[in-house]
């Protein structure tokens, strides 16, 4: 650490008090440096390591009701001493807490992995290094940000050792069963405490996403326009714009959810009779619950997706050594999913009632959305075309990313068909799709920013061959499990089903499910590969190099362990767009940002002459790199 | 004690992983640091086509011993048109599935690094962008306007004659309830579901039927549904206490039934249950209703048995049914004094001479969706 000192700001004063060099944040103590920490990249670690956490939770969880699911007859004292009462007197799994098991996995991989672990982390880590700014506009909302999610994380993981259980009504959690405590023990204390976590979450999610589109707008250094940005802060900025427009909504749903359960209010509720008694409610409607759930619901899947694609385009692009393929079609693709996000929200609700007029128009849309994410898929092939392909972990994480991107990405044309929805609505053929093309791919994404970043986070490089390892048993792993499950789709099973054995149509596929089961479970285990290289590196990994993955981003130009403010002295200016690999005519195979086209002459392309004039007055063009 | 060996065993395990890996981490620092990559490049490289090979052959073969799991041929009418979307959808799907995983899993193969070659600067083509945004885009165009016409059709007004049954949902079973077939005595031209209230709901009247409304004199509950084949038939649904759904996969219907709210979906069946005994080889088929929209514990088991009928057997078998009404006398106290009348003239003079034994019908029971059909 001691290498990595700078003066924050940027004149030269010194700090009478300081007797040596050392920079502010050792003057800051542990509890400011590392716990209640304004910098970015603190905070972003703290992300990471929580999100991680909450990853190996979410997946436990899964792994429980496969169990279930893969072997219902099985008797399952061993776990009593983890579930206690929750295992009955027969060795069987409750049913209630089935239900909570497949709510908690929902919630906690969607909301606080792929959103807070995903988002939080690399938006935090990389929109400062990335843009050229010392740190995000507001490091005390950055850190309430953070400190909002730690505290939704605590109530969220207090909710599981309630007696009546977690909340168990689906993670849409959809009134009357989650509005009307007598429907569901999860109903109770579990969906009280889930509710109050999910407000405390969206606090910290707006906290975050304000400070991610002020710093992009506000803070980029010199020279780096818009057009500039690497993809990953295209696709944080993006992200955080729908996370703006959109988590106020599940926020006035959680609310007005809150209000029907503690306040008698009926803004979901209506004409209920629930065990043995008649309800007072009159002239709510569930409906409206359904559509202010998914106006967050469904942007909620960009949210967790696109950071990860983001993620994907600057590692296909580095480990390519070949720009990333149209790049403004990336952009402008990027910008399309964003407005037509909002707008395809209903598709999630073709059969509830809805009005089907409603439905011929969400179709449409949906279908539509297709089109942008199409184009980013065939432009990430084009990527790879004639590239020079080095396969780290990341890389090989980026190019599963994107390989289940498309299988989960082309079964949505199905779903989005309203006819065709009948039929599949709320079976596993819904579970397939979106385990693949949002949870798979987006934790895909996740795994590769953090073996590309890792070295620049910790100073360290991680194990590759481990890496690869854990890769490929994943990648695996993944279509064991999610491609059959298609076919359970198909076949009619319906999601949230504790058991199939009570319908003819659903008896058969148990072999199948068994070994989805297994699939899942050795899915599971071997990221405990990933565990132990991350946390072994972190402290014994080799020590990393600058720049170890030859990558043009402002991120490599600062120092190996960058200290608070980034950068030592001034930032480093901007004076080409971030995908200058393999250029004609260049020593290199690529060209840091930093790099002014004056400096190379050689590979200069006709345009890009005059861009270079508008920079020569700086004064450290020649220092740059 | 064989716990002790495991644990022992595993911890041994991992203590010999762990040096392995040491060993091997420690080697790779000693060997020359300047390459860019190692051998692994070339065997990650390999493992992709590989990948894609054996993937393609699982995928293929799982299709195939898939096959015979999947449900029957839609025994309805818009279910044939949407299975057809269905798998003309997969088929285009699949087709683009196949060709991008070609490209994506040989293009690492095929650009491997070799430390003499450098990568194509190719930042752009506005051409290709143009083609594969036009080509998806009439693709999907195609798809969804096929889509629409069937969901338009679907989705319709019910035809004026279709059959009526009003579907409930509560936790956990189903609460199937028909008009009645007495619209004659009523002085009616079409025998129309009677009013419900949840605030009449009580142990006996599930579904809380008001019998203030002449409608709901005739109308009759039932453990199981019963359908006419080749009639249009209009499922009126709602729920009582939480959101349930209505699915019927051998029919390829599903839809939500909302508390307070009701909605509807009509479809025509079209083959009976002994038809589909004899087609698929299996006496003890049935067509089953189950439930989609998790509603709490029971969820998984709200099976009501569907059994469509020959129209002249269903005709007899709405005959024989016996009105809410006859078979809970203690609700014509509900009837108001000037309906009084006509309600008897439904159910019956009042001396009890029930013959209800008769054909053990149940249809005041309806905990336990239990009662099978009536071949076992």
């Amino acid at each position: 650490m001691a290498t990595a000192n700078l003066d924050i700001h940027d004149g030269a004063h010194a700090h009478s008090h300081d007797h040596d060099h050392e920079h502010e944040h050792h003057e800051l103590g542990f509890i400011r440096s590392y716990v209640f920490s304004e910098d970015h990249k603190v905070i972003a670690k703290q992300y990471l390591i929580t999100g991680l956490i909450w990853a190996f939770i979410g997946g436990f969880l899964s792994i429980l009701f496969r169990i279930q699911l893969g072997f219902p007859e099985a008797k399952l004292f061993w776990l009593k001493p983890l579930l206690g009462g929750w295992i009955d007197d027969s060795g069987k799994l409750d049913a209630n807490f089935y239900l909570a098991l497949v709510t908690m996995h929902g919630t906690i991989m969607v909301f606080f992995v792929l959103t807070a672990g995903l988002s939080g982390t690399f938006s935090n880590y990389l929109i400062p290094l990335q843009v050229g700014a010392r740190d995000m506009a507001s490091g005390f909302m950055n850190m309430l940000s953070f400190w909002f999610f730690f505290l939704s994380s605590v109530l969220m993981f207090g909710s599981l050792f309630l007696s009546t259980g977690p909340a168990g009504g689906g993670w849409t959690v959809y009134p009357p069963l989650s509005a009307v405590k007598t429907a569901n023990p999860g109903s109770e204390m579990g969906m009280t405490l889930w509710l109050v976590s999910m407000a405390f979450f969206i606090v910290s999610q707006l906290l975050g996403g304000v400070n991610y589109v002020t710093t992009v707008i506000n803070l980029r250094t010199r020279g780096m326009s818009f057009s500039r940005l690497p993809l990953t802060v295209w696709a944080f900025f993006i992200t955080a714009i729908i996370g703006l427009l959109s988590f106020p909504v599940l926020f006035s749903a959680a609310l007005l959810l809150i209000f029907d359960r503690e306040f008698h209010t009926s803004f979901f509720l209506s004409d209920l009779y629930v065990a043995g008694q008649a309800l007072d409610n009159r002239g709510g409607s569930p409906i409206l619950f359904q559509h202010l759930f998914w106006f967050l619901g469904h942007p909620e899947v960009y949210i967790v997706l696109l950071p990860a694609l983001g993620i994907t385009s600057e590692i296909i692009a580095t480990n390519s050594r070949k720009p990333i393929f149209g790049y403004r079609a990336m952009i402008v693709s990027m910008l399309a999913i964003m407005v037509l996000s909002f707008i395809v929200w209903a598709h999630h609700m073709f059969v509830t009632g809805m009005n089907p007029f409603l439905g011929s128009i969400f179709m449409f849309l949906t279908l539509i959305i297709a089109v942008p994410s199409a184009v980013k898929a065939f432009n990430y092939i084009t990527t790879l075309w004639r590239g020079n392909i080095v396969f780290t972990p990341a890389m090989l994480f980026s190019i599963g990313l994107v390989s289940l991107f498309i299988s989960g990405g082309l079964t949505g044309v199905a779903l989005g068909n309203s006819a065709i929805d009948i039929q599949l609505h709320d079976t596993y053929f819904v579970v397939a799709h979106f385990h693949l093309v949002m949870g798979s791919a987006s934790f895909f994404g996740m795994m590769a920013g953090v073996y590309h970043w890792f070295p620049k986070m910790f100073g360290r490089m991680m194990d590759e061959k481990l890496g690869y390892v854990h890769f490929w048993m994943t990648f695996i792993g993944v279509y064991m499990v999610f491609f059959p499950m298609h076919y359970i789709g198909i076949a009619g099973f319906p999601r949230r089903y504790y058991s199939f054995t009570n319908f003819d149509f659903s008896k058969s596929f148990t072999d199948l499910n068994m070994f989805i089961s297994i699939a899942a479970i050795v899915t599971f285990s071997s990221q405990l590969i990933f565990a132990f290289n991350f946390f072994y590196s972190i402290f014994k990994g080799r020590k990393a190099p600058q720049n170890p993955w030859h990558s043009t981003t402002l991120e490599w130009t600062a120092p190996v362990n960058p200290g608070h403010g980034n950068w030592v002295g001034e930032i480093p200016t901007v004076y080409r767009w971030p995908y200058d690999y393999s250029k004609p005519g260049a020593q290199e195979d690529f060209i840091p940002q930093t790099v002014p086209y004056a400096a190379t002459p050689e590979s200069n392309l006709p345009h890009e002459i005059d861009d270079e004039e508008l920079y020569t007055d700086t004064p450290e063009v020649k220092s740059a790199h | 004690m064989i716990t002790a060996i495991i644990v022992t065993g595993l911890l041994l395990i991992v203590a010999i992983l762990v040096t392995v890996f040491r060993v091997q981490s420690l080697i790779s620092i000693t060997k020359k640091a300047d390459e860019r990559v190692g051998t692994s490049n070339k065997v990650n490289a390999v493992l992709f086509p590989v990948f894609l090979v054996i993937g393609f052959g699982l995928a293929i073969w799982i299709s195939f011993y898939s096959d015979k799991f999947l449900l029957p041929e839609a025994s309805s009418t818009h279910g044939k048109e949407t299975d057809n979307l269905f798998w003309i959808t997969m088929g285009v799907i699949g087709a683009v599935f196949f060709a991008t995983h070609i490209l994506l899993f040989w293009f690492p193969f095929q650009y491997q690094y070799k430390k003499e070659r450098r990568a194509t600067f190719y930042p752009h083509n506005n051409n290709l962008e143009v083609v594969w945004t036009i080509i998806p885009g009439i693709v999907l165009t195609t798809l969804v306007i096929s889509g629409w016409w069937v969901w338009r059709d679907i989705m319709k007004d019910a035809p004026e004659d279709a059959v009526v049954v009003e579907l409930v949902g509560k936790q956990f079973n189903w609460i199937v309830r028909y008009p009645g077939d007495k619209q004659a005595v009523l002085g009616q031209s079409k025998s129309e579901l009677g009013r419900y209230d949840y605030r009449l709901i009580d142990a006996t009247n599930e579904i809380g039927i008001d019998f203030t409304d002449v409608n709901s004199f005739d109308d009759f509950t039932s453990t199981e549904i019963h359908i006419p084949k080749g009639k249009p038939v209009l499922l009126k649904i709602h729920a009582r206490d939480v959101l349930h759904s209505v699915f019927m996969p051998h029919f390829r219907l599903k839809m939500d039934a909302v508390p307070g709210m009701q909605t509807r979906f009509w479809f025509v069946p079209e083959k009976t249950t002994a038809e589909m005994r004899a087609e698929l080889g299996n006496p003890n088929f049935n067509y089953e209703l189950a439930c989609t929209e998790v509603c709490g514990r029971g969820h998984f088991s709200m099976r009501t048995l569907v059994v469509v009928d020959e129209p002249a057997e269903y005709a007899k078998w709405v005959a024989n049914r016996k009105p809410f009404l006859a078979q809970n006398r203690d609700y014509l106290k509900l009837v108001p004094a000037n309906l009084k009348e006509k309600a008897l003239q439904v159910v019956g003079p009042e001396e009890g001479a029930e013959p209800a034994a008769a054909p053990a019908d149940s249809a005041s029971a309806p905990a336990v969706a239990s009662v099978p059909v009536a071949t076992k």
